[in-house]
């Protein structure tokens, strides 16, 4: 497993806001179908670290590949623009506040891209949209709009949405931080459904339960780097780093307030 | 009050508020598209473009109108520029209510969550795609209410183009006082017109704004 070659792959990445280093240095080999998921606390990198996956917070220095096509190339705006919507295609994202597009009905949220990017005619982005909808349970609200749902519902749809492009890899930034505790449950659901089905993902999370259980590799990262990496047993169980057993510590301790 | 008088010289008024209409509605058009240029430079990647849109808003909105209008109708032929009154009217008005409406536009664009965009453009979408399919039908509700603002101004504005002779409805007003000496009724006659052209204008509004609402 571990000398598989790398299908995501983030070599030496560092980030600064002027002076304020953000990330300090991080690579992080992701294989095909595995599943790796970020902690750490707020402020540490973790959703900078993801946007830069898909290059929507470049760099300052490093590179990221996603199999054997470099992500943040360096190239001239136009043609930048036309490698990284390409890219992007293949790096579904699910966002904390979800992002649906307000205007469209969840039918329109899931075609909208497939049908711009890939040419599919009303027929078959049809299909295409039931057969995700389907999946993360939402087909009986096809025709709502956005507005109309609750936070778990609008999620599910984001994820739906997403898969609608066929991603090689999914990125996750905290999917479940913005809603009622008993929503959680139905999209940490769906999220399991696509471990099953071998999704590459990468899941930014402060839900240590859920991690534990879905996740083949966890980080812990703080102020920029990552702190300790392994598999979610060591790392939750029996970590070695005093920060480490530190953030876990305290966040227990919120958990359980 | 001279009702009999009133009665007598309201349809050259109507003729007028025909005129103030026509004023109104090409100064819209007008407004409209400065407008638009006016955000799309503002909010350019190219910074040479956002200081043009910049100093259009601020040289705009920094002096008055009249005197914009005044520069366009009497100065301009000594630069070369010969417009008729209604013409100069139109640009002058135009170009003015744009700056206004290039502030409008651009609020309602810059108000869409930064979210939405970074949605479309992880979908693949480029920017051109995510801003026409994406932030643009959400910007376009938005800016339907201020941008009712702005006309409603632009409406009260047309009285501007008196002093350079259209004939709408403020220069018919004071033609007609120059006759009869009863400015009260005069006024009260064009005002009456101004009101009903501008409630009607506001119903419009009203009614594209409850429609376009999300959902
Ligand atoms: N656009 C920006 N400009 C300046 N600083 C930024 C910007 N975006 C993020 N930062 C800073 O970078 C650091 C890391 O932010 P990031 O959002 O990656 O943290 P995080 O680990 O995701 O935290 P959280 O758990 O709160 O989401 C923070 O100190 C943040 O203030
Ligand atoms: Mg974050």
């Amino acid at each position: 497993m571990t000398d598989e070659k790398p299908f995501l792959d983030i070599r030496n990445a560092k980030k600064s806001y002027g002076k304020l280093e953000v990330l300090k240095d991080i690579s992080l080999r992701v294989n095909r179908g595995q599943i790796v998921a970020i902690i750490g606390p707020s402020g540490s990198g973790k959703s900078t670290l993801l946007r830069a996956i898909n290059d929507l917070d470049p760099l300052t220095a490093g590179e990221v590949w996603l199999e054997d096509v470099q992500i943040n190339k360096k190239l001239p705006h136009r043609q930048y623009e036309k490698h990284i919507n390409q890219v992007r295609q293949n790096i579904g994202m699910v966002f904390q506040h979800f992002n649906l597009f307000p205007h469209l009905s969840v039918r329109e949220n899931v075609t909208l891209a497939p049908k711009m990017l890939k040419g599919l005619s009303d027929d078959e982005a049809e299909e295409l949209a039931r057969e995700q909808l389907e999946k993360v349970g939402m087909i009986d609200r096809i025709d709502y709009y956005p507005s109309r749902l609750s936070g778990g519902q609008k999620q599910r749809v984001a994820i739906a949405r997403a898969l609608a492009m066929k991603p090689k890899v999914m990125l996750f930034d905290e999917a479940t931080s913005a809603l009622d505790p008993e929503l959680v449950e139905e999209v940490n659901l769906v999220m399991k459904k696509l471990a099953e089905e071998h999704m590459t993902m990468v899941i930014v999370t402060h839900e240590m339960g859920f991690a534990e259980s879905v996740c083949d590799r966890v980080l812990f990262m703080d102020q920029g780097v990552v702190v300790e990496e392994g598999p979610p047993e060591k790392i939750f169980r029996n970590p070695d780093n005093e920060r480490t057993q530190n953030f876990l510590r305290k966040h227990l301790a919120n958990a359980n307030r | 009050m001279d009702v009999d008088l009133m009665m007598r010289v309201y349809p050259f008024f109507l003729k007028a508020a025909v005129v103030t209409i026509e004023l109104s509605v090409l100064t819209t058009i007008l407004g409209l598209i400065m407008g638009s240029l006016g955000a799309a430079a503002r909010l350019s990647r190219f910074a040479a473009l956002r200081w043009i849109g910049a100093a259009y808003v601020s040289v705009i909105r920094g002096t008055p109108a009249l005197i914009q209008l005044f520069i366009l109708y009497f100065g301009g032929p000594q630069i070369g520029i010969q417009l008729d009154a209604f013409s100069a009217g139109v640009i002058g008005l135009g170009v003015n209510i744009g700056a206004y409406m290039t502030e409008t536009i651009r609020g309602a664009i810059i108000a869409i969550d930064k979210g939405q965009r970074e949605a479309a453009r992880t979908l693949g979408m480029s920017q051109v795609q995510s801003f026409r399919k994406v932030v643009l039908p959400q910007a376009a509700r938005l800016m339907i209410r201020p941008l009712g603002v702005n006309i409603n101004a632009l409406i009260k504005g047309t009285a501007l183009v008196a002093p350079i002779s259209v004939i709408e409805l403020t220069y018919t007003a004071q033609r007609y006082i120059g006759s009869t000496y009863k400015p009260f009724e005069m006024f009260l006659l064009a005002g009456v017109l101004y009101m009903v052209i501008i409630y009607v204008t506001g119903r419009g509004i009203a009614w594209l704004d409850r429609r376009a609402r999300i959902v």
